[in-house]
């Protein structure tokens, strides 16, 4: 299984995330936003970071990159594809996500290790959890407030498409909680925590994330 | 040379910490009076040549295509005189 990891000018974590994928038993595959193909990989991985300086929104710029062209139209095809952090930014920005990200309502840059309820196990990158696992990875951003307006966030949870939720305070304002989303079909999934950053007892608060990543291992198996 | 400009503002509903942050700090310098303050952006597009409605169609698209994100943001365009 090849997970291709796109690096945007700004990114920050594509070499943790490419690690996570390696961690996982997948082959790690590096892709450049002005590349105009996927380079033929099973799943993409949109790393955390601030790509185009977050310049104009969080992920507007990046949203119109070469490499954003293919990867709405292997999204619509059923690809998975998970945005971490600024990945879930960029996946808002370019639709294939619903509601947006906006700055904390505490105003201050978050980073802490936060605990996450998973509440839908029938994505492709939450398969290797169990529905209602409570798990800790690190959250670190300063704009990390999911929004939508209440027709879209009733929608969100009538069809089970919350990924998680924050456990325990609301860390920065996101609308009943909601730490990541997924789309209509389940294969795109936004999380604004980083579960590429624990992956490993000696790196990480814990090694709940991995599972993101060999969840979409076992997924592609079974499909 | 002629100018557009387009105003960008969060939807009532959408929370605007910035502004809210900005409405905290003007009674600390004596300004009163301010119930609230919503933070916006505005662009200022210089334009070659004259403005058509088909120019001003193709601004509108960009406005609701990068400039602003309609999920959370309304738009407004104008002309103005230089």
């Amino acid at each position: 299984m090849r997970v291709g990891v796109v690096t945007f000018p700004g990114s920050l974590d594509d070499a943790d995330a490419r690690r996570a994928i390696a961690l996982a038993g997948a082959e790690p595959v590096a892709l450049w936003h002005a590349d105009a193909d996927l380079h033929g990989v099973d799943a993409v991985v949109l790393p955390g970071g601030f790509s185009y300086g977050d310049y104009l929104r969080c992920g507007a710029i990046a949203r119109f990159a070469p490499v954003m062209t293919a990867v709405v139209d292997a999204a619509g095809g059923g690809l998975p594809v998970l945005g971490i952090c600024n990945g879930f930014q960029v996946l808002c920005e370019s639709h294939l996500l619903p509601g947006a990200l906006i700055r904390n309502d505490h105003r201050k840059f978050n980073c802490v290790d936060q605990e996450l309820v998973v509440e839908n196990t029938s994505t492709p990158w939450t398969w290797d959890y169990s529905i209602g696992q409570r798990i800790v990875v690190p959250l670190k951003n300063g704009e990390g407030g999911f929004v939508a307006d209440d027709a879209t966030l009733d929608r969100l949870e009538g069809e089970g498409r919350v990924v998680a939720r924050y456990a325990g305070d609301n860390p920065n304002g996101s609308y009943r909680g909601i730490a990541g989303v997924c789309n209509e079909r389940g294969n795109v999934v936004g999380l604004m925590p980083h579960p590429e950053h624990a992956v490993e007892s000696m790196t990480g608060p814990s090694t709940d994330g991995l599972a993101f990543f060999t969840s979409v291992l076992t997924s592609l198996a079974a499909a | 040379m002629a100018r557009v400009v387009v105003d960008v503002m969060l939807k009532p509903e959408i929370l605007d910490p910035q502004g809210k942050a900005v409405a905290q700090a003007l009674p600390r310098l004596g300004f009163d009076g301010i119930a609230s303050v919503r933070q916006g952006k505005r662009f200022e597009l210089e334009i070659e040549g004259g403005i058509t409605e088909e120019r001003l169609t193709s601004i509108r698209h960009a406005a609701e295509t990068l400039l602003s994100n309609p999920v959370i943001e309304d738009f407004t365009v104008h002309v103005e005189d230089v």
